[in-house]
């Protein structure tokens, strides 16, 4: 086996050393009944180029080469070189958690660099190591909330991602805490009618989404004076980490859960993707993961070690934040190179490019179709509205290999015929322009459609 | 302190500042394209919520970039550098094969919204990845969705929970070692469980009597990591079986420490009833500094209906899709279906090594431990004599007669060019030295080891503020963590 760095000889040079006549002594302490005594069930060893050819074959199965408008939580955005280049380097890729700071400063300080851009780009005093992911960094970002205010209900506004809150109600469950969500109005943003009227005493934290899955941008500041008027947190989950280029971060918010996917990261089927949780400094002790802090050595030279570990599992057991351990550090390293190619001023411009796609798509949707939520602003989402089923849209786009928008019904079913789009910086013109067009034709066709193009299968 | 030079030498490091230490306003690493769609005016298209500046993010070119993250990169040890002997994290070879295919355009490129049909590539690689651990861990079915171990300890418990709840009962509490990882008393906190310890005998072991005694209608379930921290198969794991099941409660498996049993042995046919494995351990993802982990659990039919939704299955055309309607799952524990790119790079080791290979694997690595232990008997206190598998764990005993404690220890290894051990843990043994090689260390390799750590024991009994003041080589030396915790800076700020 070519992992393995060891002749015949060593094997045995080595079972001589140790005293034992064959290997099958060191399994001894397992009873023979439970030995495997055949061959596991799995492929044969493959040499490299077969490993490479199948996984090949794989790919060219999913989706290679094709334009998307998908979005809705993970967006396909320009991945500069360097951060693969970086990554790749065995000193990053191949160490384990800084525990111990003397030998992993490179990873310590990165994180160090990481927390402090996340702090300034969502306006917040503090951010940790990083989550999990978005939807996992929310659920923790209300069990935080929970935790500081000592209250056991959450209000969670639709408009939040569907499996954010799917996983948050899968948490909930079995914390005594309870959950209402609240609506959205006309202009695609949490009604803050229903928000007042659902919030008690007993409420821990609003969570809302900004801009939200529909990629409309929530009125933090009203949301935010209905929460602390009746002693709640704000809690603002941001999927879509372009935004803060352009859009204004939650300040008034008391913690922020993110996404960070958008910077840097690979859409890959879904994930590995990078959560991050950022507060106020005063609520640092009650914040989940790893964080890594300034201090000095023994000779007064500054350097970088993991701090507050009091909050975490392997000192604190089941009085722990939080059971995270392994987050996604060298996910967080390629958001945080990211993050340094376009800086203070490209962040800006990119989602300028962005907005400008998206707002040009929804113009052009808006001559065919109907296009959800005007009366408030939306960065590089928007939903569109069709008299032709989604998926009929979609299965007529697949043969321009362009992936059309996330139907809703599943998630939203009284949206009829709606599907969520996403434009960044990657979409031509032109690629909209087929989209436009073909939603249109189908529109007009979609009576003399057969039933089986449509993919029924609800995603 | 005379074998100090065979594995490491001194080397020149660069000094790099922060990365806002080099920013200055006009330079730019990036460049976007021209336009191709109308300008907009960002105040008319987004009023009050246009950002009017960015803080103090950088502004840096690309030069600057490359170096800055590669002389950090160089303050750091890894693997690809040497033995990287942490135990219970299982710092094993990641083969660069599987970071190749995982960037494959269609794989990295994948929507998890895409339509089914053209995700048939991903959703085989889920299949096939499943089936592959299915087998190896002798259970019956498999999530995949957990991002890590403690993840999928959590998933593990919800479905422990369901499971009770669909008797009638969800019980009580959660029985758990007095060795296992911090993860296991904090997941059972999480799912509304209490925790009650398990000690362990004087070999180190469950005490089965104790179990038996503790063992009751209120406890769910126990969580047990085998081979445990020690590094000791649980022996008597049927009889632990048989005293959970006979009162309705289920045995949890830790899976940290797979590497000790693939193609050995498989825990489905001992008695487990669910466990996760860690991919970032046993199957050789990247740790990556940290993560990202993925923790999938395996579990035995019975708990089937309460795996997390979606599940792949094969659709009536032969295709594959995803299954929502499971009115009996534990629900969603993560968005999407888990880390993918952990799954392609995982069965991209299992391929590589196939039945053989793997089976080899977990001899090396049991017979890289055994060499070790012996190679140290005598240096170092073993306080459980029992066998070892895949890792050993001694004590500074010997050592904290002159004052030298396990972490003074690791610290002066670090001089000799390796990677610490794991210190401190577990918290069963006072002073822990806690080393496992795993299978990717040449004999070569664990003579240096071996002859440093020897060396280190000498230094001890000759000339203890060696270790005490250690480390001498690197570029900082035993960092100040009490002000980092007293007065925390976790961010940088402008002068």
């Amino acid at each position: 086996m070519r992992y393995l760095p060891k002749s015949p000889a060593d094997r045995d040079a080595i079972l001589k050393a140790i005293g034992a006549r064959s290997i099958d002594d060191l399994f001894a302490p397992i009873p023979a009944e439970y030995r495997l005594n055949r061959d596991l069930r799995i492929p044969r060893q493959m040499a490299e180029s077969e490993i490479v050819d199948w996984f090949r074959a794989r790919s060219r199965e999913n989706g290679d080469a094709y334009t998307s408008f998908l979005g809705a939580g993970a967006y396909f955005h320009y991945r500069p070189v360097v951060i693969d280049a970086l990554i790749s380097r065995g000193e990053f890729l191949t160490a384990y958690t800084p525990y111990q700071a003397e030998v992993s400063q490179g990873t310590l300080q990165s994180i160090f660099e990481f927390q402090t851009m996340i702090s300034e780009l969502t306006g917040m005093e503090v951010a940790n190591a990083s989550m999990y992911d978005g939807s996992t960094a929310a659920t923790e970002a209300v069990m935080m909330a929970v935790r500081l205010t000592g209250r056991h209900s959450a209000v969670i506004a639709r408009s939040v991602h569907p499996e954010y809150q799917e996983v948050l109600s899968t948490y909930a469950r079995h914390q005594g805490l309870a959950l209402t969500t609240v609506g959205f109005g006309d202009d695609g943003r949490i009604d803050l009618k229903q928000l007042q009227q659902a919030i008690t005493p007993q409420t821990a934290c609003v969570l809302i989404q900004s801009p939200n899955f529909f990629g409309t941008i929530e009125d933090q500041s009203a949301v935010a004076e209905i929460a602390h008027k009746n002693g709640a947190m704000l809690v603002v989950s941001i999927a879509e980490a372009v935004s803060l280029g352009i859009v204004e971060p939650p300040r008034q918010a008391d913690i922020v859960a993110m996404e960070a996917q958008s910077f840097g990261v690979p859409l890959g089927f879904g994930g590995p993707y990078c959560g991050v949780i950022a507060t106020r400094d005063q609520y640092v002790r009650q914040m989940p993961g790893r964080l890594v802090g300034q201090t000095t050595d023994r000779n007064g030279k500054r350097g970088f070690v993991l701090t507050l570990a009091t909050r975490e599992q392997h000192i604190r057991r089941e009085k722990a934040t939080s059971n995270i351990c392994t987050n996604q550090a060298l996910v967080a390293l390629m958001v945080n190179i990211f993050m340094t190619v376009y800086g203070k001023v490209g962040l800006r411009e990119l989602a300028k490019q962005n907005l400008a796609k998206a707002i040009y798509a929804t113009q052009e949707f808006s001559r065919h179709a109907k296009v959800l939520f005007p009366g408030a602003p939306r960065f590089n989402e928007f939903v569109v509205q069709t008299t032709a089923d989604p998926y009929a849209i979609n299965n007529r786009l697949l043969e321009h290999t362009i992936i059309g928008g996330l139907p809703l019904k599943k998630f939203y079913p009284e949206l009829g015929n709606a599907a969520l789009w996403c434009c960044t910086e990657i979409i031509h013109r032109s690629a909209i322009d087929t989209a436009v067009r073909v939603a249109a034709e189908t529109a007009s066709a979609s009576k003399s459609l057969p039933e089986t193009d449509v993919e029924e299968v609800a995603r | 302190m005379k074998h100090m030079t065979r594995k490491a030498t001194r080397h020149v490091s660069q000094n790099e500042g922060l990365i806002f230490e080099k920013s200055s306003a006009g330079k730019a690493a990036w460049k976007l394209p021209p336009l191709d769609v109308p300008e907009v005016d960002v105040k008319q298209a987004l009023g009050d919520s246009a950002r009017k500046d960015l803080g103090n993010m950088p502004e840096v070119s690309e030069i600057e970039i490359i170096r800055h993250f590669t002389r950090l990169s160089t303050w750091n040890y890894a693997i690809d550098l040497g033995m990287y002997p942490l135990g219970s994290c299982t710092m094993k070879y990641n083969p660069r094969v599987n970071e190749v295919v995982a960037r494959l355009d269609g794989l990295a490129n994948g929507h998890p919204y895409q339509p089914e049909k053209i995700s048939q590539g991903a959703l085989r690689i889920l299949k096939t990845l499943s089936e592959c651990l299915i087998e190896i861990t002798g259970m019956d079915a498999i999530t995949l969705q957990p991002a890590a171990g403690a993840h999928g300890e959590l998933t593990g418990l919800l479905m422990v929970r369901a499971h009770h709840h669909s008797k009638g009962h969800p019980r009580k509490k959660i029985l758990i070692p007095d060795s296992a990882h911090g993860t296991n008393p904090a997941t059972a906190a999480t799912v509304g469980y209490a925790v009650e310890n398990l000690k362990s005998n004087s070999q180190g072991m469950v005490d089965v009597g104790a179990l038996a005694a503790q063992m009751n209608e209120d406890v769910a379930a126990l969580m047990l990591t085998n081979p445990n921290t020690l590094g000791v198969f649980e022996q008597e794991i049927h009889k632990i079986a048989d005293i959970m099941h006979a009162r309705g409660g289920l045995l949890y498996m830790d899976g940290a420490n797979m590497n000790a049993l693939v193609g050995k042995v498989r825990p489905g046919d001992f008695g487990v009833d669910l466990m996760h494995l860690n991919l970032h351990k046993t199957f050789s993802t990247p740790h990556g500094g940290g993560g990202p982990g993925s923790g999938p659990v395996a579990v035995k039919q019975f708990l089937e209906p309460f795996l997390p939704k979606p599940v792949v299955i094969t659709k009536p055309d032969a295709t594959l899709g995803f299954e929502y309607n499971r009115p009996q799952s534990v629900g969603r524990v993560r968005a999407f279906y888990g880390n993918f790119g952990m799954f392609v790079r995982a069965l991209a080791y299992i391929f590589a090594n196939g039945p053989d290979g793997l089976r080899q694997t977990t001899e090396d690595a049991v017979l890289n431990s055994n060499y070790i232990r012996k190679g140290l008997e005598g240096s170092y206190d073993l306080p459980y004599s029992t066998p070892s598998m895949h890792e050993v764990v001694f004590s500074d005993k010997l050592q904290a007669k002159k004052g030298v404690r396990t972490m003074d220890i690791a610290k002066r290894l670090i001089d000799y060019g390796f990677h610490p051990y794991t210190t401190a843990f577990p918290l069963i043994v006072p002073g822990a030295l806690m080393i496992e090689p795993t299978e990717s260390e040449s004999r070569e390799e664990m003579d240096l080891f071996i002859e440093a750590m020897r060396s280190i024991a000498e230094e001890v009994n000759e000339d203890p503020q060696l270790a005490l003041n250690a480390p001498h080589s690197t570029r900082v030396s035993r960092l100040d963590e009490v002000t980092a915790a007293r007065k925390p800076i976790l961010r940088w700020k402008p002068q």
